[in-house]
């Protein structure tokens, strides 16, 4: 009788614990992340030599001749 | 620098599909595939309006959320790209872009729907930069060589301006503040110079 006892103590303990190890079935919407080739970054060539400042520079500086006020004068 | 972004003055484009023909030229697009477009609105009546639309980089890219493979990508630059060989065509991405950028080449004997093609801010893609590959799917890396985007850079009217959007946003506050708005913007007054301010008249002179 009293090993029946344990036994069935034993079995809901067990029950009793496995409730605390369920886990959530609310899926979490996680931000998918970009699976293909990885690109290298526009100042990594044999042109810019990975000087990155060298290539905002080329870049600002064709930037600002779109506008025209500062390149035609008197505008 | 801050992110890549493109601006289109409606009040200066003139429909002159220059930037559609650059970006054709420049990348050798196929048929069929139009990676910039104009759009008018009003076409024909007095006030009409066009603007210049392709792939705007969004910052957050509804495309990038819904592409169920993750093909697409995000430069330091701001510049939305992806990558071809995962791509599975599906479309997802088009239904999503406000703008309808992405485009899909036909493909095959029977039409198939290829892989999606769209503007890629003339910053090529994720193959090695300047190689045959890299032109063949994504065309030419115009950032890599310092350049800006061709179509921006043709832009006759410089209606489309392209690049560091604080650099681009402060050139177009200053040319809406010189230029004024309504009859000054365009039509008589700026053709013909604005009109001498007539003398006050002196009171009790005759007219």
């Amino acid at each position: 009788m009293r090993k029946l006892l344990a036994i069935a103590a034993a079995v809901a303990l067990a029950g009793v614990a496995a409730g605390c190890g369920e886990k959530s079935s609310v899926t979490v919407y996680k931000q998918g992340q970009y699976q293909g080739k990885p690109d290298k970054q526009p100042w990594d060539n044999d042109q810019f030599k990975s000087d990155k400042a060298a290539w905002e520079k080329a870049v600002k500086s064709r930037n600002l001749g779109q506008n025209e006020y500062v390149r035609v004068s008197g505008g | 620098m801050a992110r890549m972004k493109f601006l289109c003055d409606a009040e200066r484009c003139i429909e002159c599909n220059g930037c559609v023909t650059a970006c054709k030229q420049e990348h050798e697009v196929p048929w069929g595939v139009n990676r910039r477009r104009v759009v008018t609105l009003n076409d024909g009546v007095p006030g009409e309006k066009s603007i210049s639309v392709a792939c705007m980089h969004c910052s957050d890219a509804p495309c990038m959320a819904v592409c169920p493979v993750d093909c697409f990508y995000k430069t330091s630059e701001g510049v939305v790209l992806h990558d071809k060989d995962l791509c599975i065509g599906c479309g997802y991405c088009f239904y999503a872009c406000p703008f309808g950028a992405p485009q899909f080449p036909q493909d095959g004997a029977f039409g198939l729907r290829g892989k999606m093609d769209k503007c890629t801010f003339c910053a090529g893609g994720p193959e090695t930069d300047f190689s045959a590959a890299e032109f063949r799917k994504y065309g030419r890396n115009r950032l890599a060589e310092g350049k800006l985007p061709a179509c921006a850079e043709m832009c006759s009217t410089k209606a489309l301006l392209g690049g560091d959007g604080d650099v681009i946003a402060d050139i177009y506050r200053n040319r809406v503040l010189k230029r004024g708005k309504g009859s000054e913007v365009w039509g008589w007054g700026t053709a013909y110079g604005k009109p001498e301010k007539q003398p006050a008249a002196q009171p009790g002179a005759k007219s």
